[in-house]
């Protein structure tokens, strides 16, 4: 006789059923290369083993995904560009960047608002989809090659379910002049619309290329965005990835960026997360070439109810390597911010130069920051620094600024803006920044709350 | 005109219950340098934050006026707006808020609250590098952070140099000199003299006499244990340097 006891098995079981109900449905009608099946497949197996992750796993202890795992499963398999038009994306942060731009409406591509060009000869700019067709072999040894999947549930489930993202590939030696947009819009209005963008970005020998990777949304809808991008840097190679999570208020956004950086690389991944209810940045490199160096940057503004959790993994896997990583979080209301910093040292990676920094100012009594640093050092000549602070603006500062004229209100917003624009002046595109920093502006100048006095 | 700038009068004032200035009485008119030595513990810096605003002290009794208003009562920012300088001992680093910003931020703020017109960019670099040149400040000095990575001789000028640019009514100097070797010195006290006018004051706070080798003072008072306990000419800077505070503290001074 079935009892009320048995809610906790049932709903244990329930979050993964649909998926796979729905994986096998996918699996029928999607026309994609031979070889991608049993890619997907094993996403999928892997998805099925692991399950969301919860509160009793170390890497998730601070971000419980419950909320997810309860929302309907309604993955976008034929979106449309539901009245998405140019004048629409104007309104998106980066619309006056130059350069060519890939527009993904509910995880698909959206051509009429793209541009492919101009590009230099040689470099390969499309979506996915049209990639497999034109480039089955490149793809073949790169997709999924970067992407761990063996502890990454959410990861196994963009394998196994993405429909379409961008694909990027920069030839040795060649440079790309201007920074490439990825523009990913949601529009769903039915709980739990879900899409999988996954990017691939491969930066040859001596290239050069600038990333921009966005994601906006409605504000009212709890749909939830579950991205992979996998980032090739060639040896030699200078490159940029900034990365901007402005999806709405109610929204779910989990996303990974898999990095494998080559000898004597210079690449930047940076990672703004200001919308989402919840959101996750999983950021993976490994640093798999002597002599390069590489910078994490990121800044995360939340209010509300809002979460925003960076879950980091710096690996460094040869000698003479730098990594520097440099978090900066602004929260009020009753928001919460994780940020999570793991250096792992090979016994090999001698000379390693690792650097780790995550600053929180919390502009309320409620709001609230976990932050846990994690080194792992299995090489005995190796430079490893991390701090970490959680505090107040400086009182010390602010009557310096006082005591020149300049209001409180005035005073406290400079400071909080110039805590911002340590982050935000890491980014080497001048039109990325100079948005960044408008945007961050009009955040502080439109928030009440900034004007309180403590 | 013949109103002081500043009155001083009874003043009592500490931090967490301790009293540390135990009845300061001054006066400063315009046109007039005062300097205030003392040794370590004196209440020097009390005073200089006292006058500035600082949060965290008490006045128990006794009142500032400043030009005639009750200073106490005012915001920092007010006392910024109306006219009073406060030069910091210990400049903050402030990363990230950009030197040039900053100052036009804090020149245009006071402008308004006299009724003048904002100054546009461009009126501002200009006022601002005439100013530059007087404390023989580098040109990119506006494009770095208030004070960031700045040597202790930089803070101490970019000081000097705020104050060129905000003309106050009353400049307080609180140990501008510790800290800088013999040009930076001269070069800050050639700053500041260059900037008196008729209708200003200066309030120099120095431990050491050197300072006023440069920045000739008119009035030099002794503050000791929360008091001023002697008053006089320039002559009496000479004197403490060299005969040390002890010649003070201990009570051998005879009235004159």
């Amino acid at each position: 006789m079935p009892t009320t006891t048995s809610t906790d098995a049932a709903t244990e079981i329930r979050p993964i059923d649909p998926y796979l109900a729905k994986f096998e449905r996918f699996e029928r009608q999607a026309k994609h290369p031979a070889w991608l099946f049993p890619l997907r497949k094993a996403g999928m197996a892997r998805f099925a083993e692991l399950g969301f992750p919860t509160p009793k796993q170390e890497d998730w202890r601070f971000t419980n995904v419950a909320p997810i795992a309860r929302l309907p499963f309604r993955p976008a398999f034929d979106g449309d560009a539901q009245g998405v038009n140019s004048e629409a994306l104007s309104q998106f942060t980066f619309a006056r960047v130059p350069g060519p731009r890939l527009v993904f409406v509910n995880g698909q591509f959206a051509k009429e608002l793209s541009t492919l060009g101009p590009v230099p000869a040689g470099v390969k700019l499309a979506n996915l989809v049209a990639a497999l067709a034109s480039d089955p072999a490149l793809l073949e040894a790169h997709l999924g090659r970067y992407a761990r999947i063996e502890d990454a549930a959410f990861a196994a489930l963009n394998t196994a379910f993405f429909q379409d993202g961008a694909f990027i590939f920069v030839p040795d030696g060649v440079e790309v002049p201007e920074p490439v947009r990825l523009l990913f819009v949601s529009t769903g209005k039915e709980a739990g619309a879900t899409t999988h963008p996954r990017n691939l970005i491969i930066a040859g020998k001596q290239s050069r290329l600038i990333v921009i990777e966005s994601y906006f949304g409605p504000s009212d809808t709890a749909y939830f965005t579950n991205a992979v991008t996998e980032l090739v840097v060639g040896d030699d190679a200078l490159v940029e990835h900034v990365k901007f999570q402005g999806e709405g208020q109610e929204s779910f956004h989990i996303a990974t960026l898999h990095g494998q950086f080559g000898r004597r690389s210079r690449a930047q991944a940076h990672s703004f997360a200001l919308g989402a209810r919840l959101s996750r940045n999983n950021i993976y490199v490994k640093l798999a070439g002597e002599g390069l160096e590489c910078i994490l940057n990121g800044l995360y503004l939340t209010k509300g109810e809002q979460l925003a959790d960076h879950h980091m993994l710096v690996e460094h896997a040869q000698p003479h390597c730098a990594s520097h990583e440099y978090f900066n979080g602004i929260l009020e209301g009753k928001s919460k911010g994780v940020f999570h910093g793991r250096i792992l040292v090979q016994p090999i990676a001698q000379k390693t130069d690792a650097k780790q920094t995550n600053k929180n100012i919390l502009l309320s009594d409620e709001a609230t920051v976990d932050t846990k640093p994690q080194l792992e050092i299995y090489a005995d000549d190796v430079k490893c620094t991390h701090g970490a602070t959680v505090g107040q603006l400086n009182d010390e500062a602010i009557f310096y600024l006082r005591s020149r004229g300049i209001g409180l209100d005035t005073a406290r917003q400079m400071l909080i803006h110039a805590f911002a624009g340590e982050i935000i002046d890491r980014v080497k595109c001048e039109p990325a920044r100079e948005e960044l920093d408008k945007l961050v502006w009009d955040r502080l100048e439109t928030n009440p709350r900034l004007a309180e006095r403590k | 005109m013949n109103q002081p700038i500043l009155e001083i009068k009874d003043l009592h004032a500490g931090v967490e219950g301790k009293e540390i200035l135990k009845g300061v009485d001054l006066t400063i008119n315009a046109g007039e340098v005062h300097a205030v030595m003392g040794p370590n513990g004196s209440g020097k810096s009390t005073l200089a934050a006292v006058l500035a605003g600082r949060e965290g002290y008490e006045v128990t009794e006794g009142g500032v006026l400043y030009c005639g208003q009750n200073l106490l009562d005012m915001a920092p920012e007010e006392r910024a707006r109306a006219g009073v300088f406060l030069a910091f001992q210990y400049p903050v680093e402030i990363p990230g808020v950009n030197a040039t910003y900053f100052l036009k931020a804090a020149l245009n703020e006071i402008r308004k609250a006299n009724g003048e017109p904002e100054l546009d960019a461009i009126e501002f670099l200009a006022l601002v590098k005439e100013k530059m040149k007087i404390l023989h400040l580098p040109e990119d000095f506006l494009k770095r952070s208030v004070n960031d990575g700045f040597s202790g001789g930089e803070k101490k000028r970019n000081e000097i140099f705020q104050m060129a640019v905000l003309e106050p009514k009353l400049a307080i100097l609180d140990e501008t000199d510790s800290g800088l070797d013999i040009d930076a010195l001269k070069v800050v006290s050639e700053g500041v003299n260059k900037l008196k006018r008729p209708d200003n004051a200066q309030f120099v706070i120095t431990h050491y006499q050197r300072l006023l080798n440069y920045t000739i003072p008119d009035y030099v008072h002794v503050l000791c244990d929360g008091r001023i306990v002697r008053s006089g000419g320039k002559k009496l800077a000479l004197e403490l340097e060299e005969k040390g505070y002890d010649w003070i503290v201990n009570g051998e001074l005879q009235p004159a």
